[in-house]
């Protein structure tokens, strides 16, 4: 079942267009990251999805229900917003009930709901504290426990864990996974983090300037990006993109990059033979550059070697991220941390090219 | 730390700060000392001294006996009707000021900065420029010369200043909060009762200072719309002074002018720390 349509929507503020002909249909028990970065339109689609701001044009459907002039109450979602919006006169308690008190619930019914979602979240101890008193963590659980007691048909999460500091943000970006997986909701959830996107969704819509350039699981999203912007925005560090030439050989078509002594040939899918002759830009994320003795499978011609000058190192502990000089542009490559390079030799790598993608320099959009 | 140093700089500050202080204060003590002076003693020395006889019963005669207007009761009525009219229109001007700035700070609809920018309008008027418009207005609902059509006035007239009290504190209020509790099922009146007025307390004490001393010390509408009995304390102390005896009753008048003065310095005293405050701050986190 189609737990929420977004269809030609669109916003205009004024004169300005902030979100341009979006489409999003989101099966029922998906977990959708609209993730861009700041001013693309996201937290603009989801308010409108909410219900607290309206389209200019285009139609939102919740649960197979055209919602355009349904009131946010009545369109049977719950939302957690970024500065957690508790109420701050109101208990723990009295936050997390509001909303049946709205509605009339009977008071036995809800203190069971708030048994319930309390145990869920672990915040029995808080929940005669106020907001002020509690830890930024703490305030975190209370916004979720306000939406989970709800039950409704559609989650709405605006950027929850940006007012986290990086290990509690971790900590909260599993559990989320988690709830997600245990309760099967479907949940819209708004992140400008594409670490956040990649390891909470079932489906990444990434999105640039009021447009959503492309919807898909989140493997296809990293591996197969749509064009330029989204494989640079995803990932870190981000994809390698290089300039390169596109030559027919009697092996198939190879991609050329740089000249002379350290020039490099990599095989190119069939599907970009149109492009022979021509300039493209040619992406390789930094795990598929590696130590020479590292292994990338067994199809014949899956790895090439190629050498490359060393220009920087930076030691992380898990890893190694070597800065190369590859023709005029610099490239990242991931080795590691047991090999010890030397700055300023050309040293030998071993690079995966089953991966490679190729764009076109002019519109940026991907060839193959 | 405190920093005792005195640098001439210092000095010139000091020396700035309290000749302001004084000029401002002398004032209130000549009509103090006078207060408790008889009117022999300040028709025979000076105007400005220190009380040779400490005549107390200038208050209690200024209270109870003093004829304003053929009427021989002191200020005691006039007092009466002063706390009528500004007691009222304070807490009227102050509810109604309290929802139109909740409205137009946290709420989007059609004509929303129009309305606000013309209810603070009023803030530019001149007073002399609203005479007539309220005489015509009063006259047509029939409320000449009664202390209702002063509550009236008030009220209306301190709408601009109350709205733009509470919607410049109101708008510190994240907008989520509105969002959460939409989506929660809360409405208009709900969402303000539950959330905002909880968070209201600084603001509206210091609107209600700020209405209270305004309307309790407004004289031109009193002396202008009502006459005689229904007249608030500050048109009649003009009565009072323009009162015909032998000897000029200064004494009476200074302990009158007090007695007039104390409900709004008693206002501020209570609550100036929260006045000082919600002026600097619009804090709400």
């Amino acid at each position: 079942m189609s737990a929420l349509t977004v269809r030609d929507v669109t916003k205009q503020f004024g004169s300005a267009e902030v979100l341009t002909g979006i489409n999003l249909d989101i099966a029922s028990g998906e977990f959708t990251v609209l993730v861009g970065p700041s001013g693309c339109g996201k937290s603009t689609l989801l308010n409108i999805i909410a219900g607290l701001e309206r389209q200019t044009t285009g139609t939102i459907e919740i649960g197979g229900r055209v919602v355009n002039d349904v009131p946010p109450k009545d369109r049977d979602i719950a939302m957690v917003f970024q500065s957690y919006a508790l109420y701050p006169s109101m208990t723990v308690r009295q936050n997390i009930t509001f909303g049946m008190e709205c509605r009339n619930v009977p008071r036995a019914q809800r203190n069971e709901a708030v048994a319930r979602v309390a145990k869920l979240l672990q915040i029995e101890a808080m929940l005669d504290r106020k907001p002020a008193q509690l830890s930024g963590g703490q305030r975190q659980r209370v916004a979720m426990g306000r939406a989970l007691v709800r039950d409704p048909l559609l989650f709405l999460f605006d950027e929850p864990l940006s007012n986290l500091d990086a290990q509690l943000r971790t900590e909260m970006r599993m559990e989320i996974k988690q709830l997600h997986q245990r309760l099967g909701s479907t949940i819209v959830y708004v992140t400008h983090d594409q670490i956040e996107a990649m390891t909470l969704a079932t489906r990444i819509a990434v999105m640039r300037q009021g447009v959503v350039l492309q919807f898909d699981d989140p493997e296809t999203v990293y591996n197969r990006p749509a064009n330029l912007f989204v494989a640079r925005f995803m990932g870190a560090p981000p994809m390698n993109t290089l300039s390169a030439r596109l030559e027919a050989t009697s092996d198939g078509t190879v991609a050329v990059i740089g000249g002379g002594e350290t020039v490099i040939r990599f095989p190119v899918p069939a599907a970009a033979a149109s492009w022979i002759g021509r300039q493209v830009v040619l992406g390789i994320r930094p795990e598929c550059i590696a130590e020479p003795t590292r292994y990338f499978g067994d199809a014949p011609g899956a790895t090439v070697m190629i050498a490359a000058l060393v220009e920087v190192i930076e030691p992380t502990g898990a890893e190694t991220i070597v800065v190369l000089r590859i023709g005029d542009e610099r490239a990242l490559a991931r080795v590691s941390p047991d090999l010890h390079y030397r700055l300023g030799e050309t040293a030998r790598f071993a690079a995966d090219t089953r991966k490679i993608n190729l764009f076109d320099p002019e519109t940026g959009d991907r060839i193959a | 730390m405190r920093d005792t140093t005195f640098t001439p700089g210092r000095i010139l500050i000091y020396l700035a700060v309290w000749s302001l202080a004084a000029a401002w204060l002398v004032p209130l003590a000549v009509v103090m000392l006078n207060s408790v002076r008889t009117a022999e003693e300040i028709v025979q020395t000076s105007m400005i001294g220190w009380p040779e006889h400490w005549a107390w019963d200038n208050y209690r005669t200024a209270w109870a006996d003093f004829c304003v207007a053929q009427t021989c009761a002191g200020i005691r009525p006039y007092m009466l009707n002063s706390a009528l009219v500004s007691i009222p229109a304070t807490i009227i001007s102050t509810v109604f000021g309290a929802v139109a700035g909740y409205a137009v700070s946290l709420w989007r609809f059609p004509g929303d900065r129009w309305i606000y920018g013309v209810v603070t309008l009023g803030l530019f008027l001149p007073q002399q420029m609203r005479l007539l418009p309220w005489t015509i207005v009063l006259r047509d609902v029939g409320l000449i010369n009664t202390l209702t059509g002063l509550v009236l006035i008030h009220s209306i007239q301190g709408l601009s200043f109350t709205t733009l009290f509470c919607r410049n504190y109101y708008i510190a209020i994240p907008r989520e909060l509105i969002g959460a509790a939409r989506i929660d099922g809360a409405g208009f009146f709900r969402i303000f009762r539950r959330i905002v007025l909880p968070l209201s307390p600084p603001i509206l004490i210091v609107t209600v200072i700020w209405q209270f001393t305004h309307i309790w010390n407004e004289f031109l509408y009193g002396v202008t719309f009502t006459t005689g009995q229904q007249q608030p304390v500050t048109a009649a102390l003009i009565a009072l002074s323009a009162a015909v005896a032998d000897v000029p009753q200064h004494g009476v008048q200074s302990a009158a002018v007090m007695i007039a003065a104390l409900p709004t310095l008693l206002v501020y005293l209570l609550g100036g720390r929260y006045f000082v405050r919600g002026l600097t701050a619009g804090a709400v986190k």
